[in-house]
């Protein structure tokens, strides 16, 4: 294998196995917001109960991010050299400001949020709670932002010829701003959400199915339900808005992700299909007629360019797209399913009770996390063969000091650290899962001390 | 030696002062780690890992920010060195993320083996960081062949000559000097009685590898003290880092381990600053083809970016410093073992 496939695929384990652990730190985070709030306002100790629990799971999974989120930091260099060198003047401020604005942020209040229970009072534990929510949203917020720049570049002027070119900047906001981030960065964050939303309604339904802490599980479900309904109904929203930003900007992808070979007026949109890139055809498909262009455009004859429009040398893969891209949409419409079917149940008082119902709540924790990676992949692979679309080829962006053996080594190695890492992570998730809440020793609580107070008048 | 504070040289301080940042803070709970397998009882094994419980993390930011701002402002030695010592810089991250899960997993299960397996882990790997990034340092003194096209030509084992190796062990002695009064203000009792001994000892250690690196230096690597020529306030720099080090085992004798700590970061502080002084202008000294050095002025991104970043900084750095003491503060004091620590 080559030092291209190599890098390619160390970066894809690498980013795959880290994206396990942020969306499920934002999505818990925003959680962790509304419990502690709740508890706050209402002084229910069982709220309280709920935070502490959420709290250590965040813990581990924040750990984990933390420390497969540092290869990231450091592999555009590693192993993407000629790229670093032509996009850091604009990447790298995006990255650095990622590490001033979020990571600090974050990693301060984390250290509050863990383990500052006993040392500040109930209103300061709440910010630090608040900022570390914000900090792990603003941190998605510059990472987004630099790889939207890679799918649609803009605010830059390109500096020097052939070896020695780079992008510049031109205009800050301009690239900040660029066509696609506002977008995706929704889209981002809301599956995010969805990542967080769904992990706590599965612990809970477990729970819930085993009859264990009956009372907080159900306080658990009714928060983490109402962030899945919202977020998922959004997601349809910055989802078709990110479609119709891929046409505007990346035609080429959206033809991969529609399977389109040929410009096409109206445009079919298939539901599933296997495409057959030898013959160019779509086989087993069912499609719905005009779909697409009316999705775009809202015009039904709108004119879809297809794969073929552009050069053989621009096109990106096919298949793999156009089959993440579909079973990404699906699981969409599954969640919401899930979500709404859950709000029925709540609105009629047999969301509890329901068994089936509990069941797939506990095995649904993986659909916005499969639909997470599938997202990143269309959009990744839906961008080949560019590293910088467009403008720069990511067989030109290798390290050009680096060997394939060496690159190797390091796959291998990785592999099987992040193989090691997600068994004990699983392991030590479970061991939590089944501890459960603990009863809170009463002189350790927030509120304990005054109620003590109140008791002993 | 031409000095104007211009934006490159503006982004080269302002690095320096993230990477010297990183070795105050981080230096400490790896200096931490790296005594660690010392203590022999779970329980003072227990306060020592939780003395740096709350702020290893946010210590460890200040060297990713580095990163991030090293990429932003000098993207050719970003990529230069991180590509030119790609199998050192990936052990480098696999000791990282072994220390970081050590940290993390230890204390979540009473097995012996499992505390042990992790303790080891956490122990060599803070230890390895250390030498690791004293080695990388080492390198930047001696120079690295670099190509006309700002490559690495050189390959892995020319990274490990006995003078980087030589840096990597005194950055080992220095973080365990540093570690040790660290440990000293956080514990109490017997605990600290033991590792009040070994600040005297790792002082020792310390100096003798200062001194010795310090005459190879001077001697085959005068480019190094070059800039002092003619500049004798810069000999105000070193004459502070030796009296910062002497002042170390002073204060422990008083019983001032936060002034001794204190002496200690600002001794960490003037050696970075000796550090830069020498290889300024020069990020990465090119070896043996000194014109293809990379400097903060062919290696640096352009001006407007420059400019950016600095008003990024400028917002940024005050919100860092006060988060940065608020988490010092609230944890302050000795450590207590509670449900919440690790």
């Amino acid at each position: 294998m080559d030092v291209e496939i190599l890098s390619r695929l160390q970066f894809a384990i690498t980013i795959a196995f880290h994206y396990i652990y942020p969306p499920l730190s934002i999505g818990i985070g925003v959680l962790l917001v509304i419990m502690e709030g709740l508890f706050l306002k209402t002084k229910n100790p069982e709220y309280e109960k709920l935070t502490r629990f959420w709290v250590k799971i965040f813990a581990l999974i924040f750990a984990v991010g933390v420390a497969t989120g540092i290869v990231m930091e450091f592999e555009f260099g590693t192993n993407w050299a000629t790229y670093s060198r032509y996009v850091g003047d604009i990447f790298g401020s995006a990255l650095a400001a990622e590490g001033i604005f979020a990571f600090f942020l974050e990693s301060g209040f984390l250290a509050i949020l863990v383990f500052g229970w006993n040392k500040v009072g109930p209103k300061v534990h709440f910010l630090s709670t608040i900022m570390v929510s914000l900090g792990s949203m603003l941190s998605a917020v510059w990472i987004v932002v630099a790889n939207s720049w890679q799918q649609t570049p803009a605010g830059f002027h390109i500096v020097g010829e052939g070896l020695n070119a780079r992008a510049e900047v031109t205009n800050f906001w301009d690239m900040i701003f660029n066509p696609s981030s506002v977008d995706r960065l929704l889209h981002v964050l809301s599956g995010a959400w969805l990542a967080g939303a769904f992990f706590v309604l599965s612990v809970s339904a477990f729970y819930l199915i085993k009859k264990r802490h009956i009372e907080l599980s159900q306080k658990a479900i009714k928060i983490a339900l109402t962030l899945a309904v919202l977020a998922s109904l959004f997601q349809l929203f910055t989802g078709d808005r990110s479609a119709i930003g891929v046409s505007e900007n990346q035609p080429a992808k959206l033809a991969a992700y529609e399977a389109h070979f040929d410009s096409l007026a109206p445009a079919p949109m298939y539901l599933f299909g296997w495409v057959d890139e030898h013959n160019q055809e779509v086989k087993f498909s069912v499609a719905i007629p005009k779909l697409l262009s009316i999705l775009i455009s809202g015009n039904p004859d709108y004119k879809v360019k297809g794969l073929n429009y552009f050069k053989p040398e621009d096109k990106p893969p096919v298949n793999i797209v156009f089959q993440s891209y579909h079973f990404m949409v699906a699981i969409g419409f599954a969640l919401i399913t899930i979500s709404l079917l859950g709000l029925l149940f709540w609105w009629r008082g047999s969301l509890f009770k329901k068994k089936w119902y509990l069941y797939i709540l506990v095995f649904s924790v993986l659909l916005p996390q499969i639909a997470n990676q599938l997202g990143w992949i269309s959009a990744e692979v839906g961008r080949q063969p560019w590293i910088v679309y467009g403008l720069l080829r990511t067989s030109e962006a290798l390290s050009k000091a680096v060997e394939a053996n060496q690159v190797l080594f390091s796959l291998i190695l990785f592999i099987i650290i992040y193989a090691l890492l997600f068994v004990l992570f699983i392991y030590l998730l479970n061991e939590k899962i089944k501890a459960g809440p603990e009863e809170i020793d009463k002189s350790s609580m927030v509120y304990g001390h005054q109620k003590h107070v109140i008791g002993s008048d | 030696m031409e000095f104007t504070l211009d934006l490159n040289t503006i982004w080269f301080i302002l690095i320096g002062v993230l990477l010297a940042g990183y070795a105050i803070l981080d230096g400490f709970d790896l200096g931490v780690g790296a005594f660690y397998l010392l203590v022999k009882d779970d329980k003072d094994r227990r306060v020592i890992l939780n003395s740096i419980g709350p702020v290893w993390d946010g210590n460890e930011v200040w060297l990713v920010t580095g990163g991030g701002a090293l990429f932003a402002a000098f993207p050719d030695v970003y990529a230069t060195v991180f590509s030119g010592f790609y199998t050192a810089f990936m052990f480098l991250l696999f000791v990282l993320i072994f220390r970081a899960v050590a940290i993390e997993f230890r204390s979540k299960q009473q097995m012996k083996w499992w505390r042990k397996w992790w303790d080891i882990s956490f122990s060599v790997s803070s230890i390895l960081i250390a030498f690791l990034m004293g080695v990388a340092l080492g390198n930047i003194i001696t120079g690295i062949p670099l190509g006309a096209d700002k490559e690495f030509a050189g390959s892995f084992f020319d990274l490990l000559n006995p003078y980087s190796i030589l840096v990597g062990v005194t950055t080992v002695a220095l973080f365990i000097m540093h570690g040790t009064i660290y440990a000293t203000m956080k514990t109490e009792g017997e605990l600290q009685n033991k590792i009040r001994t070994w600040v005297n000892n790792s002082i020792i250690f310390f100096v003798m590898m200062y001194a010795v690196l310090t005459t190879t230096t001077l001697i085959y690597y005068p480019h190094m003290s070059e800039h002092f020529i003619g500049e004798p306030f810069l000999y105000v720099v070193a004459l502070l880092n030796m009296l910062a080090i002497a002042n170390i085992p002073r204060e422990i004798h008083h019983g001032k381990e936060f002034l001794a700590f204190l002496s200690s970061g600002f001794s960490i502080l003037t050696l970075f600053i000796l550090f830069a002084i020498g290889i300024f202008p020069n990020i990465v000294i090119s070896n043996p083809n000194p014109e293809y050095s990379l400097t903060i002025y062919n290696a640096a991104s352009s001006q407007t970016t420059l400019n950016i970043m600095l008003i990024i900084a400028a917002i940024g750095v005050p919100f860092v410093l006060a988060y940065t003491f608020t988490i010092y503060w609230v944890f302050r004091g000795k450590v207590k073992i509670d449900s919440t620590s690790y």
